[in-house]
């Protein structure tokens, strides 16, 4: 199961902080991911495409929209940080 | 928690003393001649990040929200880096979490080396990529309304010199 979490604003766009998903049939990659995401959902999801808005983390690492995905992975998606 | 012996990090919602961060970073390591210690502060006035947004506005509270595990890992990785790239002989890295008011501090860095110029550019690299790769973010409620503070372009631009300086 793919483990997904949203922070931020991100999270209060899609109304969801945490979700577990089975890794998709040919979902291969983050881009994959977000394209299913964005076509079995609501026009909220739609976020998830802007990559200058909206980064990603697997495992805990940033990583680009090509990072490949496994079904154990943990997977989040959050705007750019404001820490400091 | 411990990174490495001379290399400390903490996440959290507790309120620090500089003093005493400083006490310990000096008893950490032997031959110290120089200690940086930078603390960041909520600001009472928020100036948005695009000039033609309005005129400041008064801050009642903040939010940092974090990524527990990430956060955590991050920090760590950034104050290895800085260890690789400099002589350190201690640093302590907090960041808070949770609700802050203005006035309030939110971050320290502390770095102790033989030197002033590794001190201060340890310190100064860590803040730096703290603010674009450690996923923390400030939700603020001000005299306007509450909302999520936008990352700046100038926070970028100040982590990526330290990548052209390695080149």
């Amino acid at each position: 199961m793919l483990t997904i979490n949203y922070f931020a604003s991100v999270r209060e766009a899609l109304g969801c902080a945490s979700e577990t998903l089975s890794l998709p049939e040919k979902v291969n990659d983050v881009s994959a991911l977000v394209e299913h995401l964005t076509r079995q959902r609501d026009a909220r999801w739609a976020i998830l495409s802007n990559t200058n808005q909206v980064l990603v983390a697997v495992n805990q690492t940033i990583v680009g929209r090509e990072q490949a995905l496994q079904d154990s992975d943990e997977v989040a998606f959050f705007p750019p940080m404001t820490g400091g | 928690m411990i990174v490495s012996e001379h290399l400390l990090i903490s996440v959290q919602e507790d309120d620090f003393n500089v003093g005493q961060e400083y006490a310990l970073l000096r008893n950490m390591a032997d031959n110290v001649g120089a200690i940086a210690v930078f603390s960041g502060l909520v600001r009472e006035f928020y100036e948005p990040a695009v000039t033609d947004a309005g005129p400041a506005s008064k801050v009642l509270n903040l939010f940092l929200e974090h990524y527990p595990g990430m956060t955590e890992k991050a920090l760590q990785d950034i104050v290895q880096e800085a260890d690789t790239r400099w002589r350190i002989q201690a640093c302590k890295v907090i960041h808070r979490v949770g609700e802050l008011h203005a006035g309030d501090q939110i971050v320290f860095v502390g770095t102790a080396s033989a030197h002033r110029a590794d001190a201060f550019a340890a310190t100064e690299f860590i803040m730096d990529y703290l603010k674009t790769r450690a996923p923390f973010w400030k939700r603020q409620q001000s005299s306007e309304g509450s909302e999520w503070i936008e990352s700046r372009d100038s926070d970028a631009a100040a982590a990526a010199r330290w990548n052209s300086d390695k080149d």
